[in-house]
Order: C-alpha cells, then structure tokens, then sequence
C-alpha cells in the first residue's frame, strides 16, 4: 500500500514539462497580443518620445522574443510577479490574500460534491435501471446541464430574497466576534459552496455509477460474495476501490472546470478570492495582475493532476510499477 | 404432399417470416426513438431551434426599443416576458439572443470537431513521434485553465479585432474561435484511439492488400466506422460552447451590451432579482431547455449508434 517515492519524483518530474509547455502558451498569447499590453507607461500620451523609448530599452521591450520569454519566465518563478496597475500593491502579496478564500471554497465544495457523487452513485449503480437509478440519472442530467450562473441566481432567488434566510454577498470583514464570527462565515459560503458543489456532483455521480457498474459485474466481486463476505464490505473493499480508479482519472480531466466554475460562483457572490480578483483585473486593464492569476490558475491545474496521479497510482499499484 | 410444402409456397412463407429489410439510418433512428427523453429532448431543441429562427419575423418588436414607462414590467399581452430595465421587450430580445447563442455553438462545435480528428487522425495513423507529440499537446491542452485564458485572450485582443471587422463580428469571431480551439481534445483523443483499434481491423488490411492508397484508408474505411463516437461528442459540444458563451456573457466578457444574448440578459437582470425575477428567470429557462435537450439527445444518439451498448 506504500507509494514508492521514485514514483511520485517521476510524476512530478513529468508535470514540470507541463508547466513550461503552459507558460509557452501564455506568454505567446501575451506576444501575439496587439499593442503593449505591459507599457502602461510607454504609451502613455503625457511621456515624451525619448523617454517612453528610453524606457522601452531599460524594461527590454523590444528584445527578441525568446529573451522576453526567459526574462519573463525566470521573474515568475522568482516570485517577481510586477506591480498591480490599480491595486498599487504587489501582485503576489495581493494574489496571496485572495488565494485562501477560493482554495477554501473550491475545496469545501468538492469534498460536499464527493459526498453527494460516492455514495448516490455506487447505490445506483448496485441497483441499476431501478427507480432510484431512473431518479437519480435524472438528476445528474439536470444537474449539468444547468449553468454554475444560473444556479446561482436561483439560489439567490429562493434562499436570499424569498426565504432571508442566507447573505447573497460573501463579506470578508465580518464584525461579529466568537462562535457568531463562525457562524456567519459558514452562512455566508454555503450558497457559493453548494453552487459548485452540485454542478460537480452530478458528472460525478455519473462517472462513479458507470464505473461501478462495470465493476460490480466482474468475477472477483461475484466471488467475494459466494466467500459470504457482507454487502456492505463487498462493496466498500472490493466494489468501491477499483471503481475509483477510472473516477480519479475523470475527475483529474474536470480540474480546469472546476476553477472555470470558481470564477463564475465568486463572481456572483462577490467572494474575493482569486477568480473576482481575475475579472476586475480584466475590468480595469490590470495586465500584470491577469497575467498572474491566469499563471497561479495553470499551477493549481497542474497541482491537482499530480495529486490525482499520486492518488491514482495509490488506488491501483499496478500503475506505479509499469 | 402433407408434410411437405411446395418449393413455391415455402418462399412465400419464409419472404413472409422474415423481417422487412432496414437501412442502417433506420435502424439508427429505431434505436433513438427508444430513448424517450431523447426523443423529447429533440422536440424542445426543435421547437427552441425554429422558435428563435422565425420568432423575429413574427414578433416584430424591435429589440432596443426603449420605452421608460413600461421598465420592468412583469410579463403581459404586450410583454409575454415582460421588459428590462430600459423598457426594452424580453421576448424579442430572447428570439435575437437564442440566434447567437446556437450559432456560436454550431460554430464552436464545427472548429472543435474538425480540429480534433484532424489532429486524432494524424496521431493515430502515424506511429512513433508525431503520435507522442500531438497527444502530448493534446494532453497540455487538456490541462489549460480555460475559463481564465479565454478571458486572456478576449482581454488582449478583443480590441484589435473591432477594429478590423466591427464590434459584432470581431467578438463573434474571437469568441467561436476560442471556445472552439478549447474544446477540441476530447475529439482528437477519440478519434485517435478509434483509428488505433480500426487500422488493424481486418476490413482496413483488406483494403491495404488491395492496394487502398493511405487516404482512401482512411476516408473510405477507418472514417465513417470512428465516427460515430464523433457526432456524439460533437453534439455534447454544442451544448458547452452555448455554456461558455453565456458564461463570457455573464461575466460581462462575452458581446458588447447592446447584443442580448441569454448569458448577457442574466448579467443585466442579476441587479434586479428582487424586484424583477422574471427577467433572469427566462432567459436562464432557456438556457438550461436548450442545454438539458442537448445532452440527452447526446445521450440518446450514443444509444442509437453504438449498437453494442444496447442489445437488439
């Protein structure tokens, strides 16, 4: 059950070309871009010609593209991440204040759609064509199929302005102290949690029960039973785990999604976390900070695909030693 | 004479006994119709589809027509969908907005579709190094943040192409484009793995033997047999380049203000969900109906044309 630790190097070593290949893509996007969308400063009307163009040379605008490249690349992973144009403070530190509240959200959110997909989808898929399969099939479809921006409204709709019962606005400087502090918090990411979480339950539940019922049909599960092992363990030992195995690779697939979902859900909500932080960045012209938003967003995706790796090699051992 | 019948009588009985013949489309759309929701769901597209197609010509209210003293109106005879803020009519607006809406995802659709087998074609017929090193793009593709860089590129170049070819087609443009060139890994992978397992088929080696030159191979025999799972995937693709789309909308990213597709309207009408409900709750029906429908024709037509899956 141990995971050997020349494995995960390989994998990481692995997602390492992934990243450059992302930054490739990103700073071309930026090259190919018309205009400066960097010289703020340059194409400024109120700078005179000489010193726009001085200023051209100091910054090496005009350079070679590869040499922009690496210039650009090695400052990103010195941290050196420039200067918010409408923040007037450092990217990274403004990155790393908005960083945690959708790292909480997003993860909140999925652990909440993981314990609405696991156990929805193996009772389905044990029962397969069943009225509780027939439902909810159903609603995994409907789930989907219903935008993260409109799920949010309704919930807004229903919870905030019908019921009262829940803030429509994700506030980072709640006044209340003690466990209300707490409570508050928790009133306020239920809805942009729940949003997330439900668009992603429902592919999920589909994935699991397709895997599921691949599995429950093998040999191996039809002989754990005649063993007289119990129901339960036959499907939690034997069901359950070799199902997770096709999961994990889907869900890994899902992973930029999931952030696409973020910045939908914070935006609605106001959460400020990284994905509002993207679009009034992009709202006020704020290259620099998108720039590095769109980076940290290729970070995590690359993170949680090794993590699904890992997990992956975990669950079938048999990965790690091919 | 009891026992046995005349050679004559005997066609006659079995020509009788046996099922008419069927083409392979029929049988196809014998499958399909057993998927009722399916079935229902192509009803909705279809009536959503002409709805939005010869709904302008018959409801003729223009769609920027303001008018202050009926703003926000709940639906009525005048309004069926009530009005926005500006007074302007829902309906029209709706009609003129689902015409965008499914043109950028046929439009999308098409690039990604074309895109990806081009590209899965390639791999899967070529062994060794460019096979590696289109799956390798693919698979980096496949780990791109999307959302966040398709509001990069928007960001950065949504400008430039105004200005070449006007607001309205620049965005359409950037936006088709992009959302397809997003959305194109899954089918390469597809149609890689199809090519893989269809070019060693025994039907494929009889046409080499015969001496089917490399492109007759593919397009005569291997193509028409990997595409099934390719109409599929492209018909799920539509729904998600209508999402995306509606999605830039929502996020004020997608056309400009004056275009109302469905994901702009929600954008517009999420200020005012206390007082007008209806006005995002239409445009946001429609969404999902046309979504909904989408995926379960996907589902139905991945019944329908692979017979393995379901049985007679």
């Amino acid at each position: 059950m141990t995971l050997s630790g020349t494995y995960v190097l390989r994998r990481v070593l692995i997602a390492l070309p992934s990243l450059l290949g992302i930054s490739v893509v990103l700073f071309t996007v930026l090259a190919l871009a018309p205009g400066d969308p960097f010289g703020d400063i340059v194409s400024n009307p109120n700078i005179p010609a000489e010193v726009a163009a001085n200023l051209r040379i100091k910054f090496g605008m005009d350079d070679p593209v590869m040499v922009r490249y690496f210039r650009w690349l090695f400052a990103m992973l010195q941290g050196d991440w420039g200067f918010s144009f409408a923040s007037r403070i450092n990217v990274d530190t403004l990155i790393l204040q908005r960083l945690p509240t959708t790292l909480l959200v997003v993860g909140s959110s999925q652990i909440l759609a993981l314990l609405i997909a696991l156990p929805v989808g193996v009772y389905a898929a044990t029962r397969p064509y069943s009225l509780f399969d027939q439902i909810a099939n159903t609603l995994t479809f409907v789930g989907f199929s219903l935008p993260t921006f409109f799920t949010g409204l309704l919930l807004i709709l229903v919870f905030s302005i019908q019921l009262d019962w829940l803030p429509f606005v994700y506030r980072a400087d709640i006044t209340s102290t003690g466990w209300h502090f707490y409570w508050d918090h928790f009133k306020q990411t239920i809805m942009p949690v729940t949003v997330l979480a439900l668009f992603q339950a429902a592919s999920w539940t589909r994935y699991v029960r397709s895997a599921a019922l691949d599995v429950v049909k093998l040999d191996y599960v039809t002989t754990a039973r005649s063993k007289g092992l119990k129901e339960r363990v036959v499907v939690m030992k034997h069901v359950v785990r070799n199902a997770m195995i096709p999961v994990v690779t889907l869900v890994a697939l899902q992973v930029p999604a999931i952030f696409g979902g973020a910045i939908v859900t914070e935006q609605i909500f106001r959460v400020p976390g990284i994905g509002s932080l993207l679009i009034s960045a992009i709202l006020a012209n704020d290259t620099p900070v998108i720039m590095a938003v769109t980076f940290v967003f290729s970070c995590l995706v690359i993170f949680f695909n090794l993590l699904a790796d890992i997990l992956y090699a975990w669950l079938d051992p048999r990965i790690a030693l091919s | 004479m009891a026992t046995t019948l005349s050679p004559n009588t005997s066609d006659a009985v079995i020509e009788a006994a046996r099922p008419k013949p069927i083409s392979l489309s029929q049988d196809i759309w014998r499958r399909f119709k057993r998927h009722r929701l399916a079935l229902l769901g192509t009803v909705i597209l279809f009536i959503i589809v002409v709805g939005v197609i010869i709904g302008p010509w018959i409801w003729t209210v223009p769609i920027n027509e303001i008018d202050f003293a009926a703003r926000l109106k709940p639906p009525s005879w005048r309004h069926p969908f009530g009005t926005d803020d500006l007074g302007q009519d829902l309906l029209a607006r709706m009609l003129y907005g689902g015409r965008i809406s499914m043109a950028v995802g046929l439009a999308a659709m098409f690039i990604a579709i074309v895109v990806g087998t081009v590209i899965g074609a390639i791999a899967g017929m070529s062994r060794g190094i460019v096979d590696t090193a289109l799956m390798w793009v693919t698979d980096l593709f496949l780990s791109l943040p999307q959302l966040p860089l398709l509001l990069l590129i928007i960001y950065l170049f949504r400008d430039s192409l105004k200005k070449v070819v006007g607001p309205e087609v620049g965005v359409f443009v950037l936006v088709v484009v992009v959302i397809g060139g997003f959305r194109w890994m899954p089918v390469a992978r597809l149609v890689r793995a199809q090519f893989l397992s269809l070019r060693e088929k025994e039907f494929v080696e009889a046409a080499r033997a015969l001496g089917a030159s490399r492109t007759r191979q593919v397009v005569r025999h291997i193509m028409p047999n990997a595409l099934g799972p390719v109409i599929v995937a492209g018909t799920i693709d539509v729904a998600a380049a209508i999402i995306a789309e509606s999605t830039l909308s929502f996020l004020g990213l997608g056309f400009p203000p004056d275009i109302p597709t469905w994901g702009r309207m929600l954008f517009d009408a999420k200020d005012y969900l206390d007082i007008a409900p209806y006005w995002a709750l239409f445009p946001g029906m429609l969404i999902f109906l046309t979504v909904l429908s989408i995926n379960y024709i996907g589902d139905g037509l991945r019944d329908a044309l692979d017979p393995r899956r379901v049985m007679g």
